[in-house]
Formats: structure tokens, C-alpha cells, sequence
């Protein structure tokens, strides 16, 4: 075996530094290289994102954000086809969780239905009860909110005389998936987005 | 010591023994289960049955197969963890649920460490806790008190329930909730064994006069708890006593806490330790992300059982105190 | 000892998981379904081949009192490429493992292989080892998965083989990986302890 360089400040400086500036230039050269994909990635994550839960369309405008109620900022992506808005993506996040936070996706049409909706954050909520919010409320399951609309459907849990099931055993964090409704829409119809994002998308 | 051969039962058994201590124990829990009967019938018969047959079952099967060692199960410790079990779960809990328990209990809580007197933790809780976790929505859905059936019960909130949904800002809960009078006698939903705190009481009575337990454990987890609940709960002294009467805390502290392999030594490191149950019980209620906190805190302070041995040691004698 | 015998000695012998019980907390962090137990262990393995490599070939021009430094910019730097690679061409992945990715930069296997082995053995020994105990990572850590989501959510590499109600939450969540980390060590032990 080689003999090893000898402590010396001299080496031990050298040594540290040259394996340092290769390295850092190895990082340089892979962080140049994968820059592009991984900026593609992020992008198509976030426009899967919107596709999951907004109507049809062809291009996101850039997001706005706006407060919601509750003083949290919301983020509201406006979708359009062939150049005209049909609908809105809106990241609304609510306090009311079992342990706080729940972050959600919701999409709506012009009308204001609910078109879909993703939740981006609920890890908060008890395994196995609150946590069944990401499919719970989904079309077709128990608590279906799919197409309703915040404006006329009365969107509150069933034990306080609303229309929507709540999950069995979690009546707080299904409260809270109803409060991200409210949050959401009163974003939507409280400021004037639409406009203001169709200005954008052209 | 090999010159006594155990033979198989029948046996002619006199005295104190880890059987009779069993039994005494067995023996306190007897007006809570008949009381459980009453209250929700069929059910908690099923359960109870269950739960006691798949204990006894799988602490033979693993002594015999597994560990090849002769069968332990006529120290009535499994007969003892599985009607704890059947106590901490509701009434309408599927048979299979009930099974995977006590095979937890059995075979994770007692056997993987050893067996009776090595294990860490209560087996039972061991159990409730692993279904806890595992079935959430089957082991937090309690039948109403005086529904009899065991499938298809109409099942209702819990006074601990209500108590989340109070604080987290909903004030028509504390309509629901029951009265004082009721929740003493048991007319509230919850696990089987656990509504009723006047027979869980003179379960207490009872083993206190057989000298099976010491009040230290009991006692310091209801005083503990109370005074955290005080403060959690604004001084709200109605509130606080409702703490005390809800959820598995009087189960816990009286037959889960003072398990004796699971709790400390002498009488000092009890009052520790059930004092940290106590208020540990009453934190992870307020704040945690489950409802009801005893079976954790009670789980939480087992592991810190060897420590506080170690250093609450007892006054060795003739020593002069300096 | 052979070439093989190096590969053996880190599946068994040295098992970097039921032996040496090191890098736990990947193995009880990312091992919630057999798929990321998996691609956890790969992502470790290309670390552990390409640091172990170059920390032999870099051995004698590293002067003893600075070797733990040069190794962690060694074992940061291929970490950061792992990460970026898995970022541009796997997202889902890199999405699913997270924090656990940098956190390879501070798991014991990867320093401890350089330190006890590469340190002192030829690049290829070194390479071996690091195919050797990178292998017996990811095994162990997709065993672990794999039990861990057949009990908890009844499926095996996210085929079905019983329904979900059946599954039992607790072994997807944090104590299942404690308990069946325990219970296959024990396994592991009786099965090698007979040889």
C-alpha cells in the first residue's frame, strides 16, 4: 500500500482543497446538466396537479395570490381553452384540521362548481380517520362534492345541516375538508380573479 | 429445584400464588363486565369471549411451538390480559379485529420479550394500542350504551369526543354531552369495560382490601390528572371531574397501571409514576391527535419504569440518614 | 478473500441492517411499502459504489488528520449528484423519499464502509464491497417493506392480495417498522446463528 502524505498543513490544505474544488465542479457540471429537466418536472408536476382537479384546458396563467378569510394566502391558477378562461384552480388551506393544517387543491368551472379536488397536505390529521380526506369526498365515494357548488349547495357537514357526509369517526377534519371549500370560494368570488387572471393569460 | 414436576391440570393449588393474585384481579373486574353485559348485551359477550379464548389459545400455541417450553397458561395471566382487552375495545368489534389483538398481546407484548415477568410493557395495552392505530375507524366507533346487538348497533359520540369537539371550536358539543350521574353509572358510549366508573370502583375496593394492589398508583393518577385537566381546561372544575369519569382513565389507572411486572418497585417510584401517567393522560387528550390518552401514557411511562427503579431506590436498612 | 466472497460477506456476514444495525433511520423511515424500501437501498448502493471507489483511489493522497472531512465532501457530493439525477429523471421517487435522499450523507453505512474498508483496500475490493453491503441494504430494507405493506395495507409491490379494510394501519405507520424490523432481525439471527 502507498504510503500516506504526511500531516502536514501544507498537504492536509491542498488536498482538502483540491478534493473540494473537484467535487464542486462535478456538482456544477450536474446541476447545469439536469437544471432543465428538473424544472420540466417540476412544471409537469404542478400542471398534472391543476389537470387533476380543474375543468379541460390548454394553458395555466401564472398563479395570483390572494388572501383568504381566515388571513391565509390562497393560490388561484386560472386555466383556459384555446385563450379563454373556463375555470380556476385554487390551493386554499384551512385551520380547522384535527392537527391544524390541511392544504387543498380545489377546482372550479365559471360557474363556480366544484370540479375536482387534491390534498396537497393533510399529514396532520389522524392516520386512518382525518387522513381519509383524499378520497373520502371524491366522485362517487360517501361524501361525493364533486359538481356542487359552494354558492348554492349548502357545503357543511350532515350533523350540522349541511349536505356532505362526514367520514365515519373524523367529524373535525371533515369539517375542516368543508371549511377549505368556503375558504376556496370566498377567494373565488370575493375578489374579482377572473379578470384579472384573463388579463394575465394573454 | 427440578424435583417438582408440574403436572398437567387439574391442580390443587393453596395459598398466594401468581394464580390467586390473578384471580383477585379477575374477581375486581367481575361488576364492570356484568355491568358491560347489561349495558350492551350480546356484544360485549361475543367480545369478551373472544378475546379471553384467543389469549388463553395463543399463549399455548407459542409456549408449546414456539418457545417449546412447558404451557403457561394456567397462571391465569392470559385469561387476566384477555379480558382487559375485551374491556378496552367496543362492543361491536369484529371477531377477527379481536383475534389479531390478542395474538398482539400475547405474541408481541408478553412472548417476544419473554414472558410473564419480562415483559416491558402490558400486554393488554400492547393490544388496544396495536389496534388503535391499525383499525381506527372499528376501535373509535362505540355502540350507544343500551344498545344490545353486536352488529348493525347504533353507535354515538363518546363524552372524549365531544370534549375534542369543544375545544376545537364547536360549542353544540357540550349540549351532547352526558351528565355526571350518567357517566358514573356507566350510560355513556366507550369501550366495554371502561363506562362505568362506580364498578370499576368497587373493583378498587375490592382488591385494596385483598391487598392485591396499593392505592399509590390509582391514586396519584386521578389526583395528577386532575390538577392537568384544572389546567388545560380553564379551572374548570366540572370539566375536570368529567375528565376523570371519561375515556379509560379509571380503567387504566386501577387494573392497567398496576399491572406489577409494568410498574415500579416500591412505593415512592408509584406515585412517579403515576403521576406522569396522569398528567401525560390529560396533554395527550388536549393536544394530541387521538381523543382519549390514558392507554399511551400508561404505555409511555412503562418504558421509564427501570429507570425511575434505578433511582428511586428504597432507604437500604441502617443506613444513618445524614 | 475472493471477489465473491466480499459480495457474500456484505448480503450475510456483515448485513449492514440485521448484523451491523446500521443506517437505521432510512430503513425505519422509508420502508412504508416495498417499492420505496427499494429504490431507498438503490439510491444508497450507487452512493456506496462510487464513494467507496474513489475514497480508495483517493487513500494515500488524504493525509490522516483530515480523512473524515474529505470523505463527507466525497459522499455530499455523490449524494447531491444522486439527488439531482433522481429530482430530472425520477420525480415520483425523489417526491416519495424526500428528506431521506440528503439524509444518505450522514447514514453510517456509507462513512462506516469507507472508514473500515475503502480506506484501506484496492478500488476494486472497494467496489465489491460497496455492491456487496448495498445489495444487503436494499434486500433488507425491501424485506422490510414488503412486510410492512403485505400486513399494514395488504398489498405486495402495490399488487392487492387481500382487501385494504383487512390491512393493519399500525405496520404502515412508524411502530410497524419498529416491530418488524425486531422480528426479522430475530429471524435473521436464528436462521445464521444455525450455520
Amino acid at each position: 500500500m502507498a504510503k500516506k502524505l504526511e500531516n502536514s498543513l501544507l498537504n492536509m490544505f491542498l488536498s482538502l482543497t483540491v478534493i473540494c474544488v473537484v467535487v464542486g465542479g462535478l456538482l456544477g457540471l450536474v446541476a447545469d446538466v439536469t437544471a432543465q429537466p428538473i424544472q420540466d418536472a417540476k412544471d409537469a408536476a404542478q400542471k398534472a396537479a391543476i389537470a387533476a382537479v380543474a375543468p379541460e384546458f390548454d394553458a395555466v396563467a401564472d398563479p395570483q395570490k390572494v388572501e383568504q378569510p381566515n388571513g391565509i394566502e390562497a393560490i388561484v391558477f386560472a386555466v383556459s381553452k384555446g385563450g379563454e378562461v373556463v375555470g380556476h384552480a385554487v390551493q386554499a388551506t384551512t385551520l380547522k384540521g384535527f392537527g391544524g393544517k390541511v392544504i387543498i387543491m380545489f377546482g372550479f368551472d365559471l360557474d363556480g362548481n366544484i370540479t375536482g379536488y387534491n390534498v396537497l397536505d393533510c399529514s396532520n390529521e389522524t392516520p386512518g380517520l382525518g387522513s381519509k380526506i383524499p378520497v373520502w369526498f371524491q366522485k362517487g365515494q360517501k361524501g361525493d362534492v364533486i359538481g356542487k357548488n359552494p354558492s348554492t349547495n349548502n357545503l357543511s357537514v350532515s350533523k350540522d345541516g349541511g349536505e356532505v357526509d362526514a367520514i365515519t369517526a373524523a367529524t373535525i377534519s371533515s369539517r375542516a375538508f368543508c371549511d377549505a371549500i368556503a375558504q376556496a370560494a370566498s377567494v373565488l368570488t370575493g375578489t374579482d380573479v377572473e379578470t384579472a387572471a384573463s388579463a394575465q393569460v394573454e | 429445584m427440578n424435583k417438582l414436576n408440574v403436572s398437567l391440570s387439574p391442580h390443587v393449588h393453596s395459598g398466594n400464588s401468581i394464580q390467586r393474585c390473578m384471580l383477585d384481579v379477575i374477581i375486581a373486574l367481575v361488576p364492570a363486565l356484568l355491568l358491560s353485559f347489561y349495558f350492551f348485551g350480546i356484544g360485549a359477550l361475543v367480545v369478551t369471549a373472544t378475546s379471553v379464548a384467543s389469549c388463553v389459545l395463543f399463549e399455548f400455541l407459542i409456549t408449546r411451538f414456539i418457545l417449546k417450553q412447558p404451557a403457561s397458561i394456567c397462571d391465569m395471566s392470559a385469561v387476566l390480559t384477555g379480558l382487559l382487552l375485551a374491556f378496552n375495545v367496543p362492543s361491536n368489534l369484529p371477531v377477527w379485529i379481536i383475534i389479531i389483538g390478542a395474538l398482539v398481546a400475547i405474541g408481541i407484548g408478553k412472548m417476544a420479550f419473554g414472558g410473564l415477568g419480562q415483559n416491558i410493557f402490558n400486554p393488554a395495552l400492547t393490544g388496544r394500542i396495536f389496534l388503535l392505530i391499525a383499525y381506527p375507524v372499528q376501535m373509535t366507533t362505540w355502540p350507544v350504551s343500551g344498545e344490545m346487538g353486536y352488529v348493525d348497533v347504533e353507535t354515538g359520540a363518546t363524552p372524549l369526543s365531544l370534549f375534542a369537539r369543544y375545544m376545537a371550536g364547536d360549542v353544540a358539543a357540550l349540549q351532547e354531552m352526558p351528565d355526571m350521574l350518567d357517566m358514573f353509572v356507566g350510560m355513556i358510549g366507550g369501550s366495554m369495560g371502561e363506562v362505568s366508573a362506580i364498578a370499576l370502583l368497587i373493583g378498587f375496593a375490592y382488591m385494596l382490601i385483598r391487598k392485591t394492589i396499593t392505592w399509590h398508583i390509582p391514586v396519584s393518577i386521578f389526583a395528577s390528572a386532575f390538577i392537568m385537566a384544572l389546567i388545560c381546561y380553564n379551572f374548570d372544575v366540572h370539566f375536570a371531574v368529567m375528565q376523570l369519569l371519561s375515556g379509560g382513565l379509571m380503567l387504566g389507572a386501577i387494573f392497567m397501571a398496576t399491572d406489577y411486572v409494568t410498574s415500579p418497585m416500591n412505593n415512592k417510584g408509584c406515585l412517579i409514576y403515576g403521576a406522569c401517567i396522569g398528567a401525560l393522560t390529560i396533554i395527550i387528550r388536549r393536544f394530541g391527535a387521538y381523543p382519549e390518552g390514558m392507554s399511551f401514557a400508561i404505555f409511555v411511562m412503562n418504558a421509564f419504569v427501570p429507570l425511575i427503579n434505578k433511582y428511586v431506590k428504597p432507604t437500604r436498612f441502617g443506613v444513618v440518614k445524614k | 478473500m475472493s471477489k465473491l466472497g466480499i459480495i457474500i460477506n456484505g448480503l450475510v456476514k456483515e448485513n449492514p441492517t440485521f448484523v451491523l444495525l446500521l443506517g437505521m433511520c432510512p430503513t425505519l423511515g422509508t420502508t412504508s411499502s416495498a417499492i420505496n424500501g427499494m429504490s431507498m437501498g438503490l439510491a444508497t448502493m450507487a452512493v456506496l459504489i462510487c464513494s467507496n471507489i474513489v475514497i480508495s483511489l483517493l487513500k494515500s493522497l488524504i493525509p490522516d488528520k483530515v480523512h473524515i472531512p474529505c470523505y463527507i465532501v466525497v459522499i455530499a457530493g455523490f449524494v447531491t449528484v444522486v439527488q439531482l439525477l433522481l429530482k430530472a429523471y425520477a420525480p415520483e421517487v425523489d417526491a416519495k423519499l424526500g428528506l431521506f435522499i440528503p439524509l444518505i450523507v450522514v447514514n453510517c453505512i456509507v462513512l462506516g464502509r469507507a472508514e473500515s474498508f475503502a480506506a484501506k483496500n484496492s478500488p476494486i475490493d472497494s467496489a465489491c464491497d460497496g455492491i456487496g453491503i448495498g445489495l444487503g441494504f436494499t434486500i433488507a430494507l425491501t424485506l422490510i417493506g414488503l412486510c410492512r405493506e403485505f400486513l399494514g395495507a395488504g398489498t405486495a409491490f402495490d399488487l392487492r392480495v387481500f382487501p385494504e379494510n383487512f390491512g393493519a394501519l399500525t405496520f404502515v405507520l412508524a411502530p410497524g417498522a419498529f416491530i418488524t424490523l425486531g422480528f426479522l432481525v430475530a429471524i435473521f439471527n436464528k436462521i445464521t446463528a444455525k450455520k
